[in-house]
Formats: C-alpha cells, sequence, structure tokens
C-alpha cells in the first residue's frame, strides 16, 4: 500500500506531502530523511535516473514525472506497481481537471485542494473514488457551499452507490457526444527496410453530454465480433468485413463498461460518466498501416567526414495529408560542422541535442521526399565507435493506423425522449507516432 | 605568482558557466554543454590557429564541463600545446587539465612528459613548481618512473629556491605514498633528515611530512631525525612569539610544525641519549605550561593551534608511557577540557583519556574525573561525545568504581541513542561480569540490562548470563527468584523469556518450596509466554517443560497435555514437532531414573573467554578499546568442549550424556579477561589459555539431542548401551601381566602440561585422551576423558594409576572416583568403551608434601582381540599446587633476601627452545600458577613471580625471576624456594618450558 506521496518540484524542493502510513520514514524526522533521500538519489542523482521505481532505505519509491514536476509514491510493502501508477497517473488526471496543467505555478497556487483531493482519492494507503465527475460534486473550488440535506445525501449515495461516476439529474438541450480514436504507432525498422517490432497503442476518448441516465453501446470493426457476425450471416459479409476487421492484442476499458457483458458477448455497453474520459485503451500489434518509410544511407569518408542521404516515403491514400512531420537524424559527438540540402521542408543542425533536425510541414500520400547532410568530424584520439543511434520520426495523419473503425455508437435512454437519432455524434481519428525509429 | 591580470579573465568562458548555473533543469543543462562542445569542436577544427588566449579559454570550458560529469574525448592536444606557452595563466591551465583528465594515454604522455622535463630544468621557480605540482596531482606510476629519480635531486641541490624544494618535498611524499618500490632513498636519506635544519620552516614543514612518512616504513634508517626533531621542536616552543615571524599564527609560533614535529617523535620509542630526552621532557613541560598560562587572545584560531600542540604532545606523552609525572600532568589537563565550553576540545578530551586510562600510571589520576564523565554521559548534546564518554566509562572501570559505573551506564542506556546501544549492552554485560563481587549483584544487573534494552542484548550475552548462573552455585536460587519475578511482568522481552525459561527449568526447584512460586504457577507463567515467542524461544521452552518434568513430576500431566495439543505435536516448525513429539515420548516411555538421568542439571560449563568481550571487539575493530588483549588463538579452543559457540539451549539436550559432578567451584574464566588488573586470587583463575591446543576429541557432549532421541527409541536397550561407561575400580584392578612400555614422549608430554592445565594428553590411532584439571590448595581433581576413535568397541577397558615408589606416600592417593553417577545403578556393567564413544573419569589428588615424580596412569583394553596396554604420565606436577601471591617490590626483595642460603637458590641458564614474545611468555609465567608481578624488578624486561605451594602439611613459598636475553636468545631462570628440594624441581621443570 503506498506510505506516502509527495510532490516535488525540479529542484527537488518539496511542495506536497501527504503520509499515509506510519510504517515509512519512521520516529523523528524519518520522513524528512526519506524525502530528501528521494531528492539526492533521484532527482539530483549524477546520473539520469531511468528506472521510475527506486528503492531507498528500504522504502520504494515509484515516481512519475509531468513537466518539471515530480509525483513519487513512497511504499515500504511490496505494493503492486502497476496499480500505484496506475494511480499516479489518474492523479495527474485528477489534479488536470481541477486547475489545468500540472506545474509548480498550479501546484502552489492549488496545495489546499490537492490535499482535499489526496485525503479523498487514498485512504490508508489504498487507492478509492478517483473519478473527476464524482469528485466534483463534494471537492470544488468555490470555498464551502452550504449544501441542503438533500444534496448531501444524494452525494453519500452517488458515492457509495453503484454508479459512481455519474449523478443522476443531468439535463442537456443538446445532446451531443464527441469520440477520438487516438493512436500512437510504435516502430523499429532496420536499415535494409524490415520491421524489427511495431505495435499501435491506442486510445478511444469520449467526450459526452448527454441528459439523464443513458445506456450507450459501443461497436468497432474487432475480429472476434466481426467473426462471429460472419457465421451468423453470409459468406459473403465476411468476404466483406473480414479483411476490414482488426485483431486487437489487449484492451483496458474504464470502469463505466460492463465487463461482464464484454466477457460473454463481446459487446462494449456502458452508462458514460459526464464530460471528458477514455472509454478504451488497446494495443494491436498484426496488420500496422505504416505511414512512412525512412530510408536512410551513411557513408564514412575517412576519418573526418561522413555523408548521410535520407529520404523518406509516405505510404497512405494520396487523399490524406500527414502534418507536422519531423526527421531526427543524430549526428557524432565529434561533429565540428554541417553542411545540409532538402528539397522540402526546413532542416538544421542542432548542436545542443546533436542532431539534424528535419521539418516538413505538410505531406500528402504517397509522395517521397529527401535530404542530404555533410558532416564534418573533430578526429580524436579515442578508439570509441559512433553508436550510430536510430533515426527518429514525428509525425500526425488523420486515420488510424491500427486500421480501427467505429462501427456504431447507440445511445438508449428509456426514461427522457430523447432516441439515438437525436443525438449529435462526432467521430475523429488521429495517429501519431510514438517512437518511430529506423536504425542507420 | 603573477596575479592574473583583468585581462585574462575570460568573459567566454563565464558567460557559460552563468548559463549553466541558470538552467532550470538537467535537460537544459546538457542542452547547452553540448552546443558548447560543438561550438569548441568546431573553433579546434576551424583552419586557422587559434591563439593561446582562446586555447586556455577552451580548454578551461573543456575542464569545466568535464568537471560537471560529462565525457571529454578531445582537447588533449591543446591542452598540451598550452604547457610549451611561456605564459604562466596558460601554463596553468594545461597543467591543471592534464593533472585532471590525463589518463595513461600513450600517446600523449611522452609529450606530456617531456613538457614536464624541460620545465623542472628551466631556472624559473614558479614553472618548476607547476610541474611538481602536475607529477604530484597525476601521481600515477608512469609519473614515478619517469620523474622518482629526478626530484630528490631537486630537493636536496643546494641551489634550488625554497618554495620548490617545497613543492619538491610534497611532490616526492606522493610519489612515495603511490608506488613506493620506485622511490629510492638510499643516498639522500641523511641530506632528507638534514632539511630538518633548514633556514627556511616552510621547507621545513614540507619536509617533515615526507620524513614521517618514510620512517614509518624504515625506522632505522631515519633514526637520526629524532634528535633534530627534538631541537627543532625546543627551538619553536622555547621561542617567543614574535620570533618566528610569518610562521606565526595567532601568538603561537608555528603550530603546523610543531604539530608534525611532535608527531614524527611519535613513531619512534622515547630517545636513549639523556641529553636529548632531558630536553624533550623540557619541551613537553613547556607545552603542558604554556597550556596554563591565560590565552594571548581572545581568537577562537589562537586556542585551537595551541590545543593542537598540547594534544600532540600528550599523543607523544602517552606513547612514551614512561613519564608518570608527564601523564598525570596531561590527565590533570585533560581534566579541565572535560569541562571546557567548546564541544570539540571535550570530545578529543574524552579521547584522550581513554588511552590515558589504560596506562598504569595514570589510571588513578583518571579514576579522578569519574563524576565529570558521568556527568558527561548524562548532560552532552552531541550523541558522538556521550559515545566517547560511555568509552571512558568503560576504560576506567574497575573493581572499585565498577558498581557505580555500571548503575550509570544503565540507566543512561534507557535515554541511550539507537545506534550506540547495542555496544553500551555489550560494555555494561562486561564490566557486570568482570568486576562482579557479588554475583547476585550481576544477575540483577544483567536482567535488568534484558529489560531496559532487551532489543539490543545479543544472544551471546545471556549466553554468559546462563553460564554464569549455572557454573556457580550459589547464585542459582537466586537468580531463579529474581526470572520469576521479572517475568511476572506482562510485557517482557524475548531474551527475558529465554533466560527465565532456561533457568527456571534448571533451578525451578530452588523456588519451589514457596507456595507463591509453586510448581504450577512456574509453568503457568512460563506458558503465559509462549505463544508471544519466536520459534528458537519456543524450542528453549520445550526443553524448559520436559525439564519441569523431571524436577516436578506433579507436573507431567499438565505438561505432556500440553506437548500434545495440536499446534506443538502438529506445528509446521520442523524443529518445534520434533521437540514435542520426542519429549512426549520421553516424558511417556521413560522411567523416572531414566528421566532423572537424561534430564540432569546441565554440568557446568568449560571456561573460556568470555564471547561478550569477542563481541565487542570485533564491534570496535582493533585498538579502540583498551582491553588487555591476551586472548589470543582462544578460537580454535572450542572444540574440546564440543564447539565453542554453541549456546546453552542444544546443550541442554546433550547434557543427559555427558554429566560431570561437582561443577568447579569458582568462576574461573571471570578473571580472566583481565588479569593485568585483577588480582588472581585462585590457581583456578589460571584456567585462562587452557584450550588453545585442544585436540579434535569431541567429548560426547557433542552428540547432538536429534542423535541422542533416536538412539533412545528404544528406551531400556540404549540406556545401556549409553550408560555402560563405567570404568573398573582402580584399586581392584587386576595388575598388568605384561608391564606396559612407558611412552618414551611421556616426560615431553608432562612438559606440555607445566604451564596449564586442559589439552589432549595422549593421541594415536585408537585411543585419544584428553585432560581437564583443577587445582586448590593443594587439592586437585582431574578430568581423564578416553575417546575410541575407531568404530570398534574396546573391551575390557580398565585404567589404573600408580605411583612411582617416593610419590606413592606423598600423593596420598589418587582416589579413583565414579565415573558417572549412574554407576549407582544397580546393574552392574562391562567395561565396555564403544566405538566413536568417549567415557569420562574422575581423579581427585591432594598433595600431602612435595613431590618430583609424576603419577602413572596405566591402561589396558582389548581392541579387536588385541590387548592394548599403555602407561602414561600423569601431568600432575609440584607447580600445580602454586597458590599465586601479590606482592609489592619491597616485599619481594625482603623476602628474596631472607631465602638466601644457597641451597634454596636454584639457578639456571639455558637457551631458548620457543618464542620470547612477551605475551607468550606472561601467559605461561601466569599458567604455571604463580602471581606475575609487575614493577618489581627494574629492569623491565625481566619477569618476577611470586607463589606459595600449598601441600597438606607444609607450605612453600617459591620467588621467581626470569632473566631473558633478547640477543643472545638465553634465559636466566633464578628460583628461591623455602625448601631446597622444591627449588630444584621446580627449575627443572621450568627450564624447559622457555
Amino acid at each position: 500500500m503506498i506510505g506516502g506521496l509527495f510532490i516535488y518540484n525540479h529542484k527537488g524542493e518539496v511542495l506536497i506531502s501527504r503520509v499515509y502510513r506510519d510504517d515509512i520514514g519512521g520516529p523523528l524526522n524519518g520522513v524528512m530523511i526519506l524525502l530528501d533521500a528521494f531528492r539526492v538519489n533521484v532527482i539530483h542523482a549524477r546520473q539520469q535516473v531511468r528506472s521510475p521505481v527506486t528503492n531507498i532505505a528500504r522504502t520504494s519509491f515509484l515516481h512519475v514525472k509531468r513537466s518539471n514536476i515530480w509525483l513519487a509514491a513512497a511504499t515500504k510493502q511490496n505494493v503492486n506497481a502497476t496499480m500505484v501508477f496506475e494511480f499516479l497517473y489518474k492523479m495527474c488526471d485528477v489534479m488536470a481537471a481541477y486547475f489545468g496543467k500540472i506545474s509548480e505555478e498550479n501546484v502552489k497556487n492549488n496545495f489546499v485542494l490537492i490535499y482535499e483531493l489526496l485525503d479523498e482519492i487514498l485512504d490508508f494507503g489504498y487507492p478509492q473514488n478517483s473519478e473527476t465527475g464524482a469528485l466534483k460534486t463534494f471537492i470544488t473550488q468555490q470555498g464551502i457551499k452550504s449544501q441542503t440535506k438533500e444534496e448531501q445525501s444524494q452525494i453519500t449515495s452517488q458515492v457509495t452507490g453503484q454508479i459512481g461516476w455519474r449523478r443522476e439529474g443531468i439535463k442537456y438541450r443538446r445532446n451531443e457526444l464527441f469520440l477520438d480514436v487516438l493512436e500512437s504507432v510504435n516502430l523499429l525498422m532496420s536499415p535494409q527496410g524490415q520491421v524489427l517490432s511495431a505495435h499501435v497503442s491506442g486510445r478511444v476518448v469520449m467526450k459526452s453530454y448527454l441528459s439523464g441516465m443513458p445506456e450507450c453501446k459501443f461497436g468497432m470493426n474487432d475480429k472476434i465480433v466481426i467473426d462471429k457476425q460472419g457465421k451468423g450471416g453470409g459468406s459473403e459479409d465476411v468476404a466483406k468485413s473480414g479483411k476490414q476487421s482488426i485483431a486487437i492484442d489487449d484492451c483496458t476499458f474504464h470502469q463505466c463498461v460492463r465487463l461482464s457483458k464484454f466477457d460473454t458477448e463481446r459487446s462494449i455497453s456502458f452508462i458514460p460518466p459526464d464530460g471528458d474520459y477514455e472509454l478504451m485503451r488497446y494495443r494491436t500489434t498484426k496488420d500496422i498501416i505504416l505511414p512512412f518509410r525512412v530510408i536512410p544511407l551513411v557513408r564514412e569518408v575517412g576519418r573526418t567526414r561522413l555523408e548521410v542521404k535520407v529520404v523518406i516515403k509516405s505510404n497512405f491514400k494520396s487523399s490524406l495529408l500527414a502534418q507536422k512531420i519531423e526527421v531526427r537524424i543524430p549526428t557524432p559527438l565529434t561533429t565540428s560542422g554541417v553542411q545540409l540540402i532538402c528539397m522540402k521542408g526546413k532542416a538544421k543542425y542542432k548542436a545542443s541535442e546533436n542532431a539534424i533536425v528535419w521539418k516538413v510541414k505538410r505531406m500528402a500520400g504517397m509522395k517521397e521526399s529527401q535530404i542530404s547532410a555533410e558532416i564534418e568530424l573533430l578526429p580524436t584520439n579515442d578508439k570509441k565507435k559512433w553508436a550510430r543511434p536510430p533515426i527518429s520520426m514525428n509525425f500526425e495523419v488523420p486515420f488510424a493506423p491500427s486500421g480501427l473503425k467505429v462501427r456504431y455508437l447507440k445511445v438508449f435512454e428509456p426514461k427522457l425522449n430523447y432516441s439515438d437519432h437525436d443525438v449529435i455524434k462526432w467521430v475523429r481519428y488521429i495517429g501519431r507516432s510514438g517512437i518511430y525509429e529506423t536504425r542507420c | 605568482m603573477p596575479a592574473v591580470s583583468k585581462g585574462d579573465g575570460m568573459r567566454g568562458l563565464a558567460v557559460f558557466i552563468s548559463d549553466i548555473r541558470n538552467c532550470k533543469s538537467k535537460e537544459a543543462e546538457i542542452k547547452r554543454i553540448n552546443k558548447e562542445l560543438a561550438n569548441i569542436r568546431s573553433k579546434f577544427k576551424g583552419d586557422k590557429a587559434l591563439d593561446g588566449y582562446s586555447k586556455k579559454k577552451y580548454v578551461c570550458k573543456l575542464l569545466f564541463i568535464f568537471l560537471l560529469g560529462h565525457d571529454i574525448d578531445f582537447g588533449h592536444m591543446e591542452a598540451v600545446n598550452l604547457l610549451s606557452s611561456n605564459k604562466y595563466t596558460e601554463k596553468q591551465i594545461g597543467y591543471l587539465f592534464i593533472s585532471v583528465l590525463v589518463n595513461s594515454n600513450s600517446e600523449l604522455i611522452r609529450l606530456i612528459n617531456n613538457a614536464i622535463k624541460n620545465d623542472l630544468s628551466s631556472r624559473n621557480p614558479t614553472f618548476m613548481c607547476l610541474a611538481l605540482h602536475c607529477i604530484a596531482n597525476v601521481g600515477s606510476r608512469e609519473m614515478a618512473e619517469a620523474f622518482a629519480s629526478e626530484i630528490p635531486r631537486i630537493l636536496v641541490a643546494g641551489d634550488t629556491m625554497d618554495s620548490v624544494k617545497q613543492s619538491a618535498a610534497l611532490c616526492l611524499l606522493r610519489l612515495y605514498k603511490t608506488s613506493p618500490d620506485l622511490v629510492l632513498m638510499g643516498e639522500w636519506t641523511s641530506r632528507v633528515v638534514h632539511l630538518l635544519n633548514d633556514q627556511h620552516m616552510g621547507v621545513v614543514t614540507a619536509a617533515i611530512s615526507l620524513i614521517t612518512c618514510l620512517s614509518q616504513k624504515n625506522p632505522d634508517e631515519f633514526k637520526t631525525c629524532v634528535s633534530l626533531a627534538v631541537s627543532r621542536l625546543s627551538r619553536i616552543v622555547s621561542s617567543a612569539s614574535t620570533d618566528l615571524q610569518d610562521y606565526t599564527y595567532y601568538f603561537v609560533p608555528a603550530p603546523w610544525l610543531s604539530c608534525k614535529l611532535l608527531r614524527l617523535l611519535q613513531c619512534y620509542p622515547p630517545p636513549e641519549d639523556g641529553a636529548v630526552k632531558g630536553r624533550l621532557v623540557e619541551c613537553l613541560e613547556t607545552i603542558l605550561n604554556k597550556a596554563q598560562e591565560p590565552p594571548k587572545s581572545k581568537k577562537v584560531q589562537h586556542s585551537n593551534a595551541k590545543n593542537a600542540i598540547l594534544f600532540e604532545a600528550i599523543s607523544l606523552i602517552i606513547h612514551y608511557d614512561s613519564e608518570p609525572n608527564l601523564l598525570v600532568r596531561a590527565c590533570n589537563q585533560l581534566g579541565q577540557f572535560l569541562q571546557h565550553r567548546e564541544t570539540n576540545l571535550r570530545y578529543l578530551a574524552l579521547e584522550s583519556m581513554c588511552t590515558l586510562a589504560s596506562s598504569e600510571f595514570s589510571h588513578e589520576a583518571v579514576k579522578t574525573h569519574i563524576e565529570t564523565v558521568i556527568n558527561a554521559l548524562k548532560t552532552e548534546r552531541d550523541v558522538s561525545v556521550r559515545q566517547r564518554a560511555a568509552d571512558l566509562l568503560y576504560a576506567m572501570c574497575d573493581r572499585s568504581n565498577a558498581k557505580q559505573i555500571v548503575a550509570e551506564m544503565l540507566s543512561y542506556l534507557e535515554t541511550a541513542d539507537y545506534s550506540i546501544r547495542e555496544e553500551m549492552v555489550l560494555k555494561v554485560a562486561i564490566l557486570a561480569e568482570k568486576y562482579a563481587v557479588d554475583y547476585s549483584w550481576y544477575v540483577d544487573t544483567i536482567l535488568n540490562l534484558i529489560r531496559i534494552a532487551g532489543d539490543y542484548v545479543s544472544e551471546e550475552v545471556w549466553y554468559r548470563v546462563i553460564q554464569i548462573v549455572i557454573n556457580r552455585d550459589d547464585v542459582q536460587g537466586y537468580a531463579a527468584k529474581t526470572v520469576f519475578e521479572a517475568l511476572q511482568a506482562p510485557a517482557c522481552h524475548e531474551n527475558m523469556v529465554k533466560v527465565g525459561g532456561y533457568i527456571l527449568g534448571e533451578f525451578g526447584n530452588l523456588i519451589a518450596g514457596d507456595p507463591r512460586s509453586s510448581p504450577l504457577v512456574q509453568f503457568n507463567l512460563l506458558h503465559s509466554k509462549f505463544h508471544l515467542c519466536s520459534v528458537p524461544t519456543r524450542a528453549l521452552l520445550l526443553s524448559a517443560y520436559i525439564k519441569f518434568i523431571n524436577l516436578f513430576p506433579e507436573t507431567k500431566a499438565t505438561i505432556q497435555e500440553v506437548l500434545r495439543c495440536d499446534s506443538q505435536i502438529r506445528n509446521s516448525d520442523v524443529e518445534l514437532q520434533q521437540r514435542a513429539v520426542e519429549y512426549l515420548k520421553l516424558s511417556s516411555i521413560a522411567s523416572t531414573d531414566v528421566l532423572a538421568t537424561v534430564l540432569e542439571e546441565m554440568p557446568p560449563f568449560p571456561e573460556r573467554e568470555s564471547s561478550i568481550l569477542a563481541k565487542l571487539k570485533k564491534k570496535k575493530g582493533p585498538g579502540a578499546v583498551s582491553v588487555p588483549d591476551l586472548e589470543d588463538g582462544k578460537r580454535e579452543g572450542g572444540e574440546l568442549n564440543g564447539g565453542g559457540e554453541r549456546g546453552p539451549d542444544s546443550a541442554a539436550m546433550s547434557a543427559s550424556n555427558a554429566s560431570t559432578p561437582s561443577p568447579s567451584a569458582d568462576l574461573l574464566g571471570m578473571r580472566s579477561a583481565a588479569p593485568m588488573s585483577a588480582a588472581p586470587t585462585s590457581a583456578g583463575s589460571l584456567l585462562v589459555d587452557v584450550f588453545s591446543e585442544a585436540g579434535p576429541a569431541a567429548p560426547s557432549a557433542a552428540v547432538n539431542d536429534d542423535g541422542f532421541l533416536r538412539d533412545l527409541e528404544p528406551p531400556t536397550e540404549t540406556s545401556g548401551s549409553l550408560l555402560v561407561e563405567g570404568c573398573g575400580d582402580s584399586d581392584s584392578a587386576p595388575p598388568s601381566e605384561d608391564p606396559a612400555t612407558l611412552l618414551s614422549e611421556a616426560d615431553e608430554l608432562l612438559n606440555k602440561f607445566v604451564c596449564k592445565n586442559n589439552g589432549v594428553l595422549f593421541e594415536n590411532q585408537l585411543l585419544q585422551i584428553g585432560i581437564k584439571s583443577e587445582y586448590r590448595q593443594n587439592l586437585g581433581r582431574m578430568y581423564l576423558f578416553y575417546g575410541n576413535k575407531t568404530s570398534v568397541q574396546f573391551a575390557s577397558f580398565t585404567t589404573t594409576v600408580s605411583c612411582p615408589g617416593e610419590l606413592q606416600s606423598h600423593i596420598l592417593s589418587i582416589l579413583r572416583a565414579v565415573c558417572f553417577q549412574l554407576n549407582v545403578q544397580t546393574k552392574p556393567v562391562e567395561p565396555v568403551v564403544e566405538g566413536g564413544a568417549q567415557i569420562q573419569q574422575v581423579l581427585n589428588i591432594e598433595c600431602l608434601t612435595d613431590f618430583s615424580e609424576a603419577p602413572l596412569l596405566n591402561i589396558k583394553f582389548r581392541y579387536g582381540g588385541a590387548l592394548q596396554n599403555l602407561s602414561l604420565k600423569l601431568p600432575v606436577t609440584i607447580n600445580k599446587f602454586f597458590q599465586p601471591t601479590e606482592m609489592t617490590s619491597h616485599d619481594f626483595f625482603q623476602r628474596w633476601k631472607q631465602l638466601s642460603q644457597p641451597q634454596q637458590e636454584a639457578q639456571k641458564i639455558f637457551k631458548a627452545n620457543h618464542s620470547m614474545d612477551t605475551e607468550v611468555l606472561k601467559a605461561k609465567l601466569l599458567g604455571l600458577g604463580t602471581a606475575l608481578l609487575d614493577d618489581v624488578d627494574p629492569n623491565p624486561e625481566n619477569y618476577v613471580c611470586a607463589g606459595v605451594i600449598q601441600t597438606k602439611g607444609q607450605q612453600v613459598g617459591c620467588l621467581l625471576r626470569l632473566e631473558p636475553n633478547g640477543q643472545a636468545q638465553m634465559y636466566r631462570l633464578t628460583l628461591r624456594c623455602s625448601k631446597d628440594s622444591v627449588s630444584l624441581r621446580l627449575c627443572e621443570l621450568l627450564a624447559q618450558q622457555f
């Protein structure tokens, strides 16, 4: 169980410190020593600490970093690490929902609120209800508002009731629903163009403004569902949709989704929370559409020169436009000068990052572009060879690289008189690059 | 040195550093550094040559980046180029970069060495200094190889500037520390020593560091430095504060140099030359006097410098340890510091006093400060000072103040820092044991200790208290009563339960008469703690329960019930389960006789070094505590006692096999820890060294409980086989038909045992005979352990003790005592020694008058049909009946003169057979049984002993003087006794010992 939760700024000063269990720290100023230990061993460590879990003095620190802010959970016990991280991320979400960006300024300005939240979402080190919607009903930024008896009992019944994430009696004039499929595609490719590893991690994020307690049903081109339907329907159906279906490796749902129904019928039905939430997360590894192909060509001319040529090819429908394309070509640590020629976009040698950064604003599908660079090197007496780190790339494309398609999203509200047709629904696909690298 | 002019302040560097300092995050810093590195690379790569200034600037930046923790793999060449510059700052930066960054890179090293060589041979002193600094900073083996021969030349050359000499001395010191084999001082030695006479104080200060280091390695070569150092010191000490000008620091003349001189003197024994010694003593006195003078300045630096010299002087006084007057003065001075405002001074005073306390001259003087030290322990705010105070209390403790000190330490323990609690506990335990006069006080103290700081009481401490309670029958009842009361506390520490379980199991019967502590009450009290305890404690408690069944048959039903319940008999822990099952069976099957035998009261523990002391030593590291360190080689001693580290718990069970009657009446080992300070009052205290050569003869006690209990399964049969070892009565043994050949080495054997009482008497392929003996006054008891080393039984095993004609009448009787109490059993047993088994025989000896021949032991047995016959001399010698006598120098010589008749004296001059090590000799003389008298003989090399030989008829006073001659490896031994035959015999015996 989480023994304590601490928030540090980048200097290692403690902004928030909440201790839940006595086992961390021990007597006297043990907690202070622990707090300092984390600063010394992680934040100000000589070497950058890469592991999110650090053991100091038989205490485990699990930390996440948001911009310049460190969130650390300390525990003496053998906790479920993923649970703690899930909690920390959730905590970031909750804080972001309350006061926007998590920055030192914001944390300082809202420290009372944060303590209030910490009291609510963590109890004796055990995570509690951390649903923003529910929290917002009783932790408000407006100060103490006198509540009527009914309101109080309503909060109680809601928080302790079956549907903790949605309160009753929500009314909208316009019932609207936004659905975003956000995917990030990760790739590692050999210089010869062989895919070494590739996967897509995606999220279905929703924003719902629906009245009452609607029941929603979400459908997508999940292979299992399609195949099942295919059995029921005709072979024609299979031929039509089989190609389109995708194999989802694993997925997790928001707590509102009825898991039993998913287990038995593989249908995703739920009563949505109000406002923003993440309906599901998934991962696919098969049949990924790789939006770009990077072809590197590196030639070492003697000890003091290096010639690099990189070609990128877009590999999607020519009607679509990729945006924010950025190719990052690492340069050796002994680089003393760089000359660049590129056909499209802008390229620059960034000494501070030891890389050539080539930016292209837009690029249509089925096109190609290239850059060539001449790198001058300073001869050193060091025998160390340049490790040739991979060329990485960033982009954004308006489709889901996994091939996921939303088939339907139905809304039923039996008590109020609006039907599925009255709800305005918006669907958007965004594919982004995760770690998209090609070795050279 | 040339000052750095404004124009040289590198602006670019300043800007870069301030950029770095302003970075908000690590990432930003790395970015900035990468940018700068790229910039420097392009600059170095650039076609046009850089001028000295920019080269220096970029090298400086690289150095800064490197010091921030980033790798630098270029710029070395530029730095080497800077070395050949003629500008001081450029050269300096070049050397700085090289000394920080250079690794033994083959290409560059040659260039660097070349540059250094050029600078060394230049006439420019600043350049020479820079080069020397670089050599010292790098200090690598390559550097040493290249320059080790060059530097001494610079050091002693007449035309070298003083500042260069200083650098050269320190540089040489550094090279000597890294590769002593390359720095050969041979021809330079005397000239280096004479640097102590140099005009320039700086040179002297630098040289003395070098000389101190060198003289630690070869003290003889540098012996001449002592007189020079003394004269230098006396010149400084006697100088007025203004004489030395630059080297006067806040009115103290040359404090650093004085400290170093004093430290150098600490490498050597006191000077033999009377004049030098007188001068030195004068110096030390002056230093002590100066401490008394009112300070010349209120500044802290003044008093710091003065005290530094004072403390160094006190260390020197302690090191010499020969001037009682100075030691006492030092002690008084430190006593003043004990109450000083300055915490550091109090700390240092306590620390120095610790060493003073171990010196015989100042021990008493230290003791006068006891109140202050106790106060420091209670009120000091700094834990390290309290720690020192505790150390000092420990060091100054002796019989007179033990009770007070132990009480204070106990009360302090309640509030002591966690970090030092364990050590405190050990110290209290040791002191309580070492100086216990009254063992009920000891028991009280230790039980208090467990109550106050149970968590910090290590196993050794409670093992020890049990050993002592077992060995002293006079405290057993008291101990049982006290633990019973202590256990009544609602919450008591587990260690208390262990001690309680053990002691009640053994001696519960002693308090069972009181209805408040009737057997059942005792049992219920123990059992109420059972469930809160850990497994080892529970196991111990189970053993205590089975002992209860033996002690109090009325509790049998209750205890069997407890053993039978599922939580015991089906316990998931194998050990507990096994104990429960076996004890239950044992209690239900075995007859009361068997039970009484098996669960016999524990035999007294063999004496050995208190394991607590060993633990404290380990904890503190060597030399940290001033414990007389006589207990060498005691480790391996454990074997004979069945494993030295065996806790009493396992011993409890094995007790059933070997039970020795009559516990040795004295807590023999008690004083062994401090034979120097405590007067040995009984011969028993000489058991100190007994186990050092114990062979692998594990007595049957080593049979562990499992094995024993398994053997016990068919009860009747095994009890037979286990207990058959009773020996035939020696008186009735038939006289041997074939006279056994007396073993040729018998005399040697005898000699081996002159100075010790225990060990292996004899060993061959078949049989091992261990011996353990104790003597009091004119009485002695000897335990003989016959171990069958084969797997076949010995039949008709008989032993006879006979006294050679003359002795017959003197040693009245060697009484054959029964080997086992079980001999009283009605069943007569065959004299058979099973294979691998061991039997024990007890001999009671009384000395009627003095004798010279040792009694003979004859052993006969059949091994596989062949009759074996052995004759051995029993190691009973006249000196065993020694009673040590303490006397002063005056008394001794008075008596020495009284015994002046020629026949009363026996003298022998002989060559040393063994090492002439002081400690070994002391141990031997103590083992002899006499009191070793210190400070009697005017020559400290000589040993003087006194003792009284107790026979039934008369007492023979003996005085002994042993004069070793280290060079000739010879001894002269002189003995004067009131009876001439004794003198002769003792002289004979002893001559073979050294």
